[in-house]
């Protein structure tokens, strides 16, 4: 049979969970780190970061609002998805997922940048004209209450919501890593270390989409790059990449010690079918290369332009790394055959309604809404002082 | 000013998140049905809609009243355990109007489905290649289905 090696059972030759399930923890782990990067500035006072922390936000409910579309194509019957709120059922993950995510989206991100943003969004209601100033005007709630102690208030208030958010992203995004870690039938997901890893991910390439957006949109805008800020994001970067990696490494470690029945079968799949996803892409050009890179900037004193120019190729290599990661999780899991003696092979589809069109689709889609949404709220610290002067 | 009017906006918010659940509330109320979670995490309702539902397989205890030597013949073979409507197909208009005939079975067709050659299968079942055993002929031209030898 083409594609198959070895023997594989009939319901084992296909594979169900496709490149939007690849997409989906892709896209909430950039929403969980974003977020993280942000608590940066709000919670452990890194004011280094600050002129990315409105970005990070709005990049957390850009992915965010995206997030369950991969699942909704991949499901079908988008009708049925209010069900999991009307008739929850308490025993299961992905269920339960439903109110992380709906709590996440309004409780947590929705409500710290509009609380972030509240005097903004006052600000705009009175300079603005047309449908922008009703849009504005509504966003105000009819308070336009922006008195030093409100704004005190707001502060206050959005550094519990932030203290909240935290455990909440590492919820949202470690629930996928809980999923597979808890599918005791496949020894490729099967690992108490997978949440983790999941989150540790996650928090390497949401910082680093965050770092690259930054860097993107200051140079699109023709403003300097604001070089202690971007420095900072990447010593954090480093930092928690290390732990990520070591906690892959260690994995993989008790993998090859533990060498339980799966073992021969999986160590065989990691040196063929997954030999560049894994190996090349995720392990050498999407790990080591982007850790040596920052390494390099930590121990030296590079000129300006060179480091920019590290943190880009490094951010780049890290998404690849991460979507890399998310891919042979997904996809691996699905490649060999619980009998143990054979293999399968994913055969993307181009144009249908799982297939590799829309998976791009849905990584550019994120972009133009953050695009959206940063015309509507412009994340720049430069506009506090400057644009942003009430009517007169 | 006061407290209250300083986050007077927070309440606003609040608000907001109140009149959200209680629309949730409502929409809930009207579209999940009465009978839900009566029993479990399902319509109780929908254990009456199925019962209401005719019936197609007639049981093999109904076969048998009629098709006595058939049951004893079935009892020295290896298919004695496999129900008559698993081979024959639902038969319940049948055995309400024996003058409707059950559909004649094609052997070349269903015998395969359990006895094709399949690595999956036990050592110790019956398999076979049909396309080298017999070439197309039906199986029942050699065997006997009711005692299954």
């Amino acid at each position: 049979m083409s594609g198959v090696e070895g023997y594989m059972y009939p319901n084992e030759i296909t594979l169900y969970w496709s490149v939007l399930i690849v997409l989906y923890p892709y896209i909430t782990g950039l929403v969980a780190g974003a977020f993280i990067l942000a608590s940066l500035v709000r919670v452990f006072n890194v004011k280094a970061v600050a002129p990315t922390y409105r970005l990070a936000l709005l990049t957390a409910l850009a992915f965010l609002i995206v997030a369950p579309l991969p699942l909704q194509l991949h499901l079908g019957h988008p009708g049925r998805s209010p069900e999991m709120y009307f008739t929850p059922h308490a025993t299961s993950a992905m269920a339960m997922f439903g109110f992380v995510y709906l709590w996440y989206l309004m409780a947590v991100l929705v409500f710290e940048i509009w609380l972030d943003y509240r005097s903004d969004i006052v600000h705009l209601s009175q300079s603005t004209t047309g449908w922008l100033r009703r849009l504005y005007r509504i966003m105000t709630l009819g308070s336009q209450n922006i008195s030093p102690r409100s704004l005190a208030i707001d502060h206050k208030v959005g550094w519990i919501v932030t203290i909240v958010g935290i455990p909440s992203a590492f919820i949202l995004h470690g629930y996928v890593g809980f999923i597979f870690g808890s599918l005791k039938a496949n020894p490729w997901w099967n690992s108490p270390l997978m949440p983790v890893v999941f989150i540790f991910s996650a928090m390497v390439s949401g910082i680093a989409a965050v770092l690259l957006l930054y860097m993107l949109t200051t140079w699109m805008r023709k403003m300097p790059i604001d070089m202690p800020c971007v420095d900072t994001i990447a010593m954090y970067l480093f930092y928690i990449f290390i732990l990520d990696f070591s906690l892959e490494m260690l994995d993989l470690v008790h993998r090859v010690y533990e060498a339980d029945e799966s073992f021969r079968t999986l160590n065989f799949m990691v040196h063929t079918r997954l030999y560049f996803s894994q190996i090349v892409l995720q392990i050498c050009i999407g790990t080591l290369v982007p850790i040596l890179l920052l390494a390099i900037v930590q121990v030296t004193k590079l000129p300006a332009l060179v480091r920019r120019r590290i943190y880009v190729v490094s951010g780049c290599l890290v998404q690849i790394g991460v979507f890399a990661m998310r891919w042979n999780v997904v996809i691996g899991g699905q490649l060999f055959s619980k009998s143990f003696l054979g293999y399968t092979t994913y055969k993307m589809a181009l144009v249908t309604r799982e297939g590799l069109l829309v998976a791009i689709f849905l990584t550019i889609l994120p972009l133009g809404i953050l695009w959206v949404l940063m015309k509507l709220l412009p994340p720049w610290p430069e506009k506090e002082q400057g644009s942003l002067e009430p009517a007169a | 000013m006061s407290l209250t009017k300083d986050a007077g906006h927070l309440f606003r918010f609040a608000f907001l998140f109140v009149v959200a659940f209680v629309v949730f509330l409502l929409v809930r109320h009207f579209v999940v049905p009465k009978s839900f979670g009566e029993y479990g995490h399902y319509r109780g309702a929908a254990i009456g809609e199925i019962a209401a539902r005719p019936l197609h397989y007639a049981g093999h205890e109904t076969c048998e009243t009629c098709h006595a030597d058939i049951a004893e013949a079935k009892k020295a073979g290896k298919h004695e355990n496999v129900s008559c409507e698993a081979c024959h197909g639902p038969l319940a208009k049948h055995a309400n109007d024996p003058s409707i005939q059950p559909v004649k079975i094609n052997t070349t067709v269903l015998c395969i489905r359990c006895h094709a050659e399949s690595a999956a299968k036990p050592g110790g079942f019956p398999q076979i290649d049909p396309v080298q055993h017999s070439g197309g002929v039906p199986c029942e031209t050699c065997h006997q289905p009711h005692n299954g030898l």
